[in-house]
C-alpha cells in the first residue's frame, strides 16, 4: 500500500531479510538438486570424491531404472547381434544385457491409480459431510469433528495392526481397492476439516436465495454451493493426493507386489552388485518432480491449506 | 515381446504335439531375493516356459527387505507368489502355519526321491519337523557363508615379505579364525598401489539377518551352540558358554580393528562393493555370489581367490541357501508343481550349476568333474559338510530379531559386554520359547 | 460444471427417485451426506480401535492362525511397562521429539519473521522453502543415506568444506553419538517449513494498528517484539509445537529409511520398535497393548496441552 506506513520495514531491513531467506532456501534445496543431478550421472561420477558438480550427463540411471539386466561374459557379448536401440547400447557398455523391464513402471502406475482413486473418493465423501456439518445441526457435531481429527494422531503402525487382520479376512491385502479405501479413510478427516472451512466461508444467503427461487436443498447444494467451493475442493484434492502419493507405512505393510506403490519400492532399487544410486535418484526424480511442480504452480491455494487446518481451531 | 515369446512357445508345443501337458497356460509368479542367482534362474526358466507353455513372472526383492516382505505376504495369505524360494529358516513357520504345500504325495507320485539330493540340504531346506520325512520344499540352492581375497595382493613379493617378517609365517589364505584376524589386521590401513586398503569386509547389518549371519561364522567354529542337547531348548551353557563369549568378542575385535570405516550396517551388497572397489583384502559373502565375482572384469579372474570359512575349535560354516516351495494360497498349484517337477530333473540341475546356481542334486555334486568345474567348487563341498543353521522354529523371526539386536548393540553400538549380550539373548529366547509352549 | 459427479449422479437417477431425493428434508439430507463418512471412519478407525483393545488382552499372534488364543489379562501391559528396552526407545523418542521441536520452532519462527519483512519475491522463496515437506519422506530419507555417506556424501563433504574436518573421519548414521543427530537434522530439514507456515499465519494475523499505536508511544522495535509480536504469536507457536510434536511422534518412514533404528537400538523410535513387535516378531497381542499405551499417552498429553493452549488464547 502506502510506502509511508510506519509498520512497513525499511529497505535495508528488507534486503537483509531477503538475503537470509534466500540463503536458507539455497541450502535447503541442495539435497533436492542433488537428487535431480545424481539421476543424470554415470555410476562412477555419482560416487566420485570430491562430489562432482559438473559432469557429463548420462542416461544410464534412467535406463537402469526401467530395466533388469544380467551380466554376460565378453565372449557371449561378442556373439550377440549389434544392439538395436540406444539403451541396449548403454547396457552393453557395462558388459550386460537387458533381461526385461523392471517393476518401476508398474509401481508408479499403482501410485497413480491408488492416489487418484482415493483422492476422488475422499473429496466426494468429504464434500458431502463438510456441507452437512457446515449447514445443518448434526447431533454431537463438535465431538464428531474432534474425533475425526484425533484419528490422525495415531502412529500409522498402531492403526495398521487391526487393519492388517481386517484386510486378510476380507481378502483386501495387496489390492488396489483395499489401499484406495484405506487412504480414503485416512484422508477424509483432513478433507472434511478443510472443506468445512471453505464451505463455512460461502455466505448462506446464496443458498437461501436459491431455495426461495424454488430450488430444493439438493439443487441448491450442487448448483450454488459446489461452484463456489470449487477452489477449496481443488486444493483439498491436492492435499489428499499428496498424502496418498507419499504414504509409506501402510503401503509397506499392506502391499507386497500387485498393489505396491512407488515409495516402498524406490528404496529397494538395486543394480547388479551394489546400490545403484543414479537409478535410485532417477526413480526418485520421476516420483518427486510432479509434486514439486504442483507445489510451485498452485502455491497460493496450497500454502493457505496447510495452515488452514491447523490454525482454524 | 511377451506375445512373441508366447507365439514361440505355442509353435513349439504345436510342433511337438506330445509335449503339451495341459490345455491351459498359466502365468506363474516366482518370488525370490534379488541377487545374481535369481538372474540365472530367469535364464534357466526359459526352457520351462518353452516346454510347458506357461509363462513365468518373477518378483525379486532385495535381501534386506526379502524376509520382511515375503513373510508379511505369507502371513496375509497373499496370492502374489505361486512359487517361493524362501530362506531355510522359514520352513518351520511355512509348514506349521500352512503357508507351504506339503510335497510328499507329489514326490511319491512323480518319482522324485529326496535321496537324490545332498542329505545336508534336504535336512536344512526341506524337512519339518527337522530330519523327519515331511517335505515342504525341494532343495533349490545350496549356499553357505564363505570368503574371497585379493590373490594379486597376497602374491606381491613386498607384501609377502612384510607379512613374513611380522608374523614369521608365509602369507596364505587363513586356516583358522585367528589367522584370519591376523591377516585382516595386517592389511588394515596398509598402502597398496598408492591407496589405503583395509582388512576385511564383514556383515554388520542390523535390519534383517546380516550381523547374525556374519558373527555366527566366527562363533560356530570357536564354540557357540544353540542347545546343550539338541531339541531340548537348554540354552544355558551353550549360547553363553565361555567359547561363545570368546567367539563374539572375536567378531567385535575383527570389526573394530580390521574393517573399513563406515561399514556399520553392511551386508551382501556392501561386502561386494567394498571388495570390487578395492577397499579390502578379504571379504565374507555367500557362495552364491562367487561365480559373479570370479567373472568380474576388474577384480575377478586371476585377481581373486576363495577359501572356506576358517575353523578354530572345529570346522563350521554358516548355512545359507533355500528350497523352492509351492505357496498354499496360490490358485495355480498344479502349474507350480509342474515347475518343481521340471526343476528336479538332473539335466536341468546340471544346467542350473552351469548358469551359476548351486544345485543340491547329487548327480551334480558327486560328479567327479564338479570339484574342478570352478575355483570355488571344492570349497563349496567342504563348506556344505560343516554347515550350521540358525533356529528353524516357527518363531524364527522373533528369535532372529532378538539376536540381531543383542549382537548389534554389543558389536557396533558398544553397549555392554559380550557376556551380557549373550545372557540377555538367552532371556529373550527363553521368553519366546515359553510363549511357544516349548519351555 | 455440467460434468460434476453430482450432476452425473443426478442425471442417472430415475425421475421418481430423484424427486424423492429433492424433496428430502434437510435432516434427511444431513444424514445422507454424513453417513458414508461416519461409516468409513467407524470401519477403519473405531472398529479397529475396539479390536485392538480386545487383542491387547490376548496372546494372539497374527502369523499363527492355528494356535489357540488365550486371554491373559493385563500381562501384556505389565510386560511392556517393565521392559527396560522399551524405556530406552522412549528415551530415544524423547530426544528426537525435544530437539526436532526445538530446532523447528526456532528456525521456523525466524524464517517466518524474516519473510514477514515482505521483501520482493518473498512469495516465491517461501514456496521453494516449503518444497521438502511436500515430498515423500521415505524416498527422500532413503536418498539422505547417500548424502550421509562418509567421504563421498554431500553432507560430509559440506561439513568438511566448512570446518576442515576429514570427510571420511566421521559417519553420521553409523556412529553411536552422531546417529541421533542425523535423524534430527533430516527431520528438521523436512518439517521446519510447516512450523514456518503456521508462524507466518500468526504474524500476518497481527493487525498493523497495534504496531502503529506502539510507534506513537515511541516503544522501541525490540520492545515491540517482546510486548506485541511474541505474545500475539504465542498461540500460533504453541500450535506449531503441538502439530510438530504429533507429527514427529508418529514418525516412521523417514527414520526407518535413514537408520533403520540403528546402530544397535540407538535411534529406534517407538514407531520402529512397534513395527518390529507387530510385523516382524508378530506378537500381535503384545503390540496391540503397546499401541494402546502409545495412543493413551499421546491423547492424554495432547488434551492437556490443548487445554493450556485454550487458556493462552483466552488471555
Amino acid at each position: 500500500m502506502s510506502s509511508y506506513s510506519i509498520t512497513e520495514p525499511s529497505a535495508p531491513q528488507k534486503w537483509i531479510a531477503g538475503t537470509l531467506v534466500v540463503a536458507y532456501a539455497v541450502i535447503t534445496l541442495l539435497p533436492l538438486v542433488w537428487i535431480l543431478t545424481t539421476g543424470f550421472k554415470s555410476p562412477v561420477d555419482a560416487i566420485a570424491y570430491p562430489p562432482k558438480v559438473l559432469f557429463e550427463p548420462s542416461l544410464e540411471g534412467y535406463v537402469n531404472l526401467f530395466t533388469t539386466r544380467t551380466r554376460v561374459s565378453p565372449e557371449q557379448l561378442e556373439a550377440l547381434p549389434p544392439p538395436e536401440t540406444w539403451y541396449e547400447e548403454v547396457v552393453r557398455n557395462r558388459d550386460m544385457v537387458i533381461a526385461g523391464p523392471s517393476r518401476y513402471g508398474e509401481r508408479f502406475l499403482n501410485s497413480v491409480i491408488i492416489g487418484f482413486g482415493s483422492t476422488f473418493l475422499s473429496v466426494f465423501l468429504g464434500t458431502l459431510a463438510a456441507y452437512a456439518f457446515s449447514r445443518f445441526k448434526v447431533p454431537l457435531k463438535d465431538d464428531l469433528l474432534f474425533f475425526i481429527l484425533s484419528t490422525r494422531m495415531m502412529p500409522p503402525i498402531a492403526v495398521a495392526i487391526p487393519i492388517f487382520l481386517m484386510f486378510r479376512t476380507l481378502g483386501l491385502s495387496d489390492t488396489h481397492l483395499g489401499m484406495i479405501l484405506l487412504y480414503t479413510a485416512v484422508n477424509i478427516s483432513l478433507a472434511v476439516w478443510l472443506l468445512k472451512g471453505f464451505i463455512d466461508e460461502i455466505p448462506r444467503e446464496y443458498e437461501e436465495a436459491a431455495l426461495i427461487d424454488g430450488y430444493t436443498r439438493f439443487q441448491a447444494f450442487y448448483k450454488v454451493v459446489l461452484p463456489q467451493a470449487a477452489t477449496g475442493i481443488a486444493s483439498t484434492a491436492i492435499f489428499c493426493l499428496i498424502f496418498s502419493w507419499n504414504e509409506y507405512a501402510f503401503a509397506v505393510l499392506l502391499t507386497s507386489g500387485t498393489a505396491q506403490t512407488a515409495p516402498p519400492f524406490i528404496p529397494t532399487i538395486i543394480g547388479v552388485g551394489g546400490q545403484d544410486w543414479p537409478a535410485v535418484a532417477a526413480g526418485a526424480t520421476l516420483f518427486l518432480v510432479p509434486v514439486m511442480v504442483f507445489t510451485i504452480l498452485l502455491r497460493k491455494h496450497l500454502l493457505r491449506g496447510i495452515t488452514f487446518g491447523a490454525v482454524r481451531k | 515381446m511377451k506375445t512373441a515369446k508366447l507365439l514361440a512357445a505355442t509353435a513349439l508345443v504345436a510342433a511337438s504335439g506330445v509335449l503339451a501337458p495341459q490345455a491351459q497356460a498359466d502365468e506363474l509368479t516366482l518370488c525370490w531375493a534379488a541377487w545374481d542367482p535369481a538372474n540365472a534362474l530367469v535364464e534357466l526358466s526359459k526352457e520351462f516356459e518353452a516346454q510347458s507353455g506357461h509363462t513365468m513372472k518373477f518378483e525379486f526383492v532385495p535381501w534386506p527387505n526379502f524376509a520382511d516382505r515375503m513373510l508379511n505376504e505369507l502371513n496375509s495369505g497373499g496370492k502374489l507368489c505361486d512359487l517361493l524360494i524362501g530362506d531355510s529358516q522359514w520352513i518351520g513357520g511355512g509348514a506349521e502355519n500352512g503357508h507351504y504345500v506339503k510335497l510328499n504325495d507329489f514326490f511319491d507320485k512323480e518319482g522324485i526321491s529326496m535321496d537324490d539330493f545332498a542329505p545336508a540340504t534336504v535336512y536344512a531346506y526341506s524337512t519339518w519337523p527337522k530330519g523327519t520325512p515331511n517335505y515342504y520344499a525341494l532343495p533349490a540352492m545350496g549356499d553357505a557363508n564363505g570368503w574371497f581375497y585379493r590373490k594379486d595382493w597376497f602374491e606381491k613379493p613386498e607384501i609377502q615379505e612384510a607379512f613374513k617378517s611380522e608374523h614369521g609365517r608365509d602369507l596364505a589364505p587363513p586356516k583358522t579364525q585367528m589367522e584370519l584376524l591376523e591377516i585382516a589386521q595386517f592389511f588394515q590401513e596398509r598402502e597398496i598401489d598408492g591407496q589405503k586398503r583395509y582388512g576385511a569386509a564383514i556383515f554388520t547389518e542390523r535390519g534383517s539377518e546380516g550381523i547374525t549371519m556374519g558373527a555366527t561364522s566366527s562363533m560356530y567354529p570357536i564354540g557357540f551352540k544353540y542347545e546343550m542337547t539338541p531339541g531340548k531348548y537348554d540354552m544355558e551353557g551353550a549360547v553363553n558358554s565361555p567359547e561363545a563369549v570368546a567367539g563374539l568378542e572375536f567378531y567385535k575385535e575383527l570389526y573394530k580393528t580390521a574393517t573399513p570405516p563406515g561399514y556399520t550396517d553392511s551386508y551382501m551388497e556392501q561386502s561386494l562393493d567394498a571388495f570390487k572397489s578395492g577397499q579390502v583384502a578379504m571379504a565374507m559373502n555367500w557362495f552364491a555370489f562367487f561365480p559373479g565375482l570370479y567373472a568380474d572384469p576388474d577384480t575377478g579372474g586371476d585377481k581373486i581367490g576363495f577359501f572356506v570359512n576358517p575353523g578354530q575349535a572345529k570346522e563350521a560354516s554358516t548355512l545359507g541357501g533355500q528350497g523352492i516351495s509351492v505357496v498354499a494360497y496360490s490358485d495355480k498349484q498344479e502349474a507350480a508343481l509342474e515347475y518343481i517337477k521340471w526343476f528336479a530333473q538332473p539335466s536341468v540341475q546340471s544346467k542350473w550349476w552351469d548358469l551359476g546356481g548351486y544345485s543340491c542334486h547329487v548327480s551334480v555334486l558327486n560328479d567327479p568333474s564338479f570339484a574342478d568345474s570352478a575355483p570355488f567348487a571344492s570349497d563349496f563341498l567342504l563348506a556344505m559338510d560343516g554347515v550350521m543353521d540358525f533356529w528353524q522354529e516357527p518363531a524364527y523371526a522373533e528369535l532372529l530379531l532378538a539376536m540381531q539386536k543383542r549382537l548389534h548393540d554389543y558389536v557396533v553400538a558398544d553397549q555392554g559386554t559380550a557376556q551380557e549380550a549373550l545372557d540377555k539373548l538367552i532371556e529373550d529366547w527363553t521368553e519366546t520359547f515359553e510363549d511357544e509352549g516349548k519351555l | 460444471m455440467s460434468d460434476t459427479p453430482f450432476n452425473r449422479a443426478a442425471k442417472a437417477t430415475p425421475p421418481s427417485v430423484a424427486a424423492k431425493i429433492r424433496g428430502l428434508s434437510d435432516r434427511a439430507i444431513a444424514w445422507i451426506f454424513v453417513l458414508p463418512t461416519i461409516f468409513l471412519l467407524l470401519a477403519v478407525n473405531i472398529f479397529p480401535l475396539i479390536w485392538t483393545i480386545n487383542l491387547s488382552f490376548t496372546n494372539f499372534r497374527a502369523n499363527r492362525p492355528n494356535r489357540e488364543v488365550e486371554y491373559i489379562g493385563l500381562r501384556n501391559y505389565e510386560r511392556i511397562l517393565t521392559d527396560s528396552d522399551i524405556w530406552l526407545t522412549m528415551q530415544a523418542t524423547a530426544h528426537f521429539l525435544f530437539w526436532t521441536i526445538f530446532f523447528q520452532v526456532l528456525i521456523g519462527f525466524a524464517l517466518a519473521w524474516l519473510i514477514n519483512r515482505k521483501f520482493k519475491g518473498n512469495d516465491l522463496w517461501t514456496t521453494l522453502i516449503v518444497l521438502p515437506m511436500m515430498l515423500s519422506p521415505a524416498v527422500v530419507g532413503n536418498f539422505w543415506t547417500f548424502l550421509y555417506q562418509p567421504q563421498i556424501g554431500l553432507f560430509n563433504y559440506g561439513i568438511s568444506f566448512l570446518t576442515g574436518i576429514d570427510p571420511s573421519s566421521f559417519q553420521m548414521i553409523g556412529d553411536v553419538t552422531l546417529a541421533p543427530w542425523s535423524i534430527v537434522i533430516v527431520d528438521t530439514w523436512m518439517w521446519t517449513p510447516f512450523v514456518m507456515l503456521i508462524c507466518l499465519a500468526g504474524l500476518r494475523s497481527i493487525p498493523d494498528y497495534i504496531y502503529e499505536a506502539a510507534e506513537i508511544d515511541r516503544a522501541s522495535k525490540w520492545r515491540q517484539f517482546w510486548t506485541i509480536t511474541l505474545p500475539m504469536e504465542l498461540p500460533f507457536l504453541m500450535l506449531a509445537v503441538l502439530f510438530s510434536g504429533i507429527e514427529n511422534f508418529k514418525m516412521y518412514d523417514l527414520v526407518v529409511q535413514l537408520t533403520g533404528g540403528g546402530p544397535g537400538s540407538i535411534t529406534e523410535l517407538t514407531s520402529i520398535n512397534l513395527k518390529r513387535e507387530a510385523f516382524e516378531k508378530w506378537r500381535t497381542g503384545y503390540a496391540s497393548a503397546y499401541a494402546i499405551i502409545l495412543f493413551v499417552t499421546v491423547f492424554g498429553l495432547a488434551s492437556i496441552y490443548v487445554k493450556a493452549l485454550n487458556k493462552v488464547k483466552e488471555r
